[in-house]
């Protein structure tokens, strides 16, 4: 791929087709850790790290093991253990060589196994078949997509706890609305072209 | 076992009470066909992963159970999606890439854990069941009311007399939270209202 198919992918990825938005992918933790601006920031940083990693990681296990022995519907099984395996050795190697990052990222990353974006950009690579570099590029757009969403959802929600909600649509439902509204204004990327 | 099913009809809905399971919930819910597709594959999983789960709960080392649940949901859903690729390809081509999704769908996750691995194979299979029904029941409410007000349409077929504009917004992303939102919000103020009364 050239560098600007690169960033026409990365910007598309981020901006017009993003993750939670327009693709609903990984909804769970944006809805669940967004009462926080800085608790938002921490999970991205961490769906940054390990959809890079895991963008590779699928990548490789795709091509020279589940291509090699021809057992490519096997792929939902592999990438899932594969994903699962990365966020525990990125748990361990942080915790030895960075433990201050370890501490500010700990809580959220057991939680990534189980975050679809994480799985949806793996699967969505191979695809599309993008190569190495398309996938990492492509797996590290969504995840900032993924947070650029969570952190602007998280700063409405903060000003949201001080508003007068009625009380049926207090908490869950007032933010799936703010949600909705978030959503709508991305639309407007909807008609971005770069290529 | 009445009751098991009300809670997960009702009570402990995993969409609309536990609040599990949106990703899906939110995605696919723009006709009836795909959120019924989408709901019974997802019975389909958390049926049979329920029942094994349980039946092997003494078996299954503490500190590897998480691991060694999502290899058999993953296989369970692999399954599931080569059946379809096979038997029902266009309701396969419509739910794309969240048929492969039901893995990490945290609802099933959630069972497992929170049921499976402490009750009996039957009382486990009742669970699954009913909870699967529970979601299929929020994806089914939650799709008519898109499918609606979003295409003017329901079951495919047209509902309103010729002139009706429908609101194609329902039908795209902002529709699904929004759709979402005030059907919690609904469940809250009935909630509201029974405790007030009591």
């Amino acid at each position: 791929m050239t560098v600007s198919q690169l960033f026409a992918l990365s910007l598309g990825a981020i901006l017009v087709e993003n993750f939670v938005l327009v693709r609903f992918l990984g909804i769970c933790p944006f809805l669940g850790v967004s009462k926080k601006t800085d608790t938002a920031l921490g999970m991205g940083f961490s769906v940054i790290f390990v959809m890079g990693t895991a963008s590779a990681a699928t990548y490789l296990v795709n091509e020279h093991i589940l291509k090699r022995f021809d057992i490519e519907y096997m792929h939902t099984v592999a990438f899932i253990l594969v994903i699962a395996a990365l966020v525990q050795l990125v748990e361990m190697f942080l915790k030895k060589s960075a433990p201050s990052l370890h501490k500010a990222l700990g809580i959220y990353l057991p939680l990534m196994s189980t975050n679809c974006a994480v799985l949806g950009v793996a699967i969505l690579n191979t695809q599309n078949e993008f190569d190495l570099i398309g996938s990492v590029v492509y797996g590290v757009s969504a995840a900032i997509g993924f947070t650029l969403a969570l952190l602007l959802f998280a700063s409405v929600r903060e000003k949201l706890e001080f508003s007068d909600v009625p009380a049926a649509f207090q908490g869950f439902p007032i933010a799936l609305v703010t949600a909705a509204l978030i959503s709508m204004a991305f639309m407007g990327f909807s008609g971005l072209k770069v290529m | 076992m009445g009751n098991q099913l009300k809670n997960g009809l009702i009570y402990q809905n995993p969409v609309l009470v536990l609040l599990l399971g949106m990703c899906p919930a939110i995605a696919i819910s723009t006709s009836i066909f795909n959120g019924l597709g989408m709901g019974l594959c997802t019975t389909f999983v958390l049926f049979f992963s329920n029942i094994t789960i349980s039946a092997l709960r003494k078996v299954i080392p503490e500190n590897v159970r998480i691991a060694s649940y999502i290899v058999i949901i993953a296989t369970l859903v692999t399954v599931v999606d080569l059946l379809l690729q096979a038997y029902m390809p266009a309701l396969s081509r419509s739910l794309g890439l969240f048929i492969p999704l039901i893995v990490v769908n945290c609802a099933v996750l959630a069972r497992a854990e929170s049921f499976a691995n402490k009750n009996t194979v039957l009382a486990s299979a009742i669970d699954g069941l009913s909870m699967g029904l529970g979601f299929t029941a929020a994806l089914l409410a939650m799709s008519a009311i898109r499918e609606i007000l979003g295409a003017g349409m329901l079951m495919g077929r047209n509902i309103f007399p010729s002139g009706f504009q429908p609101v194609q917004l329902m039908t795209l992303a902002p529709g699904g939270f929004i759709t979402l939102g005030c059907i919690i919000a609904l469940k809250q103020w009935m909630s509201n209202r029974k405790g007030g009364k009591a």
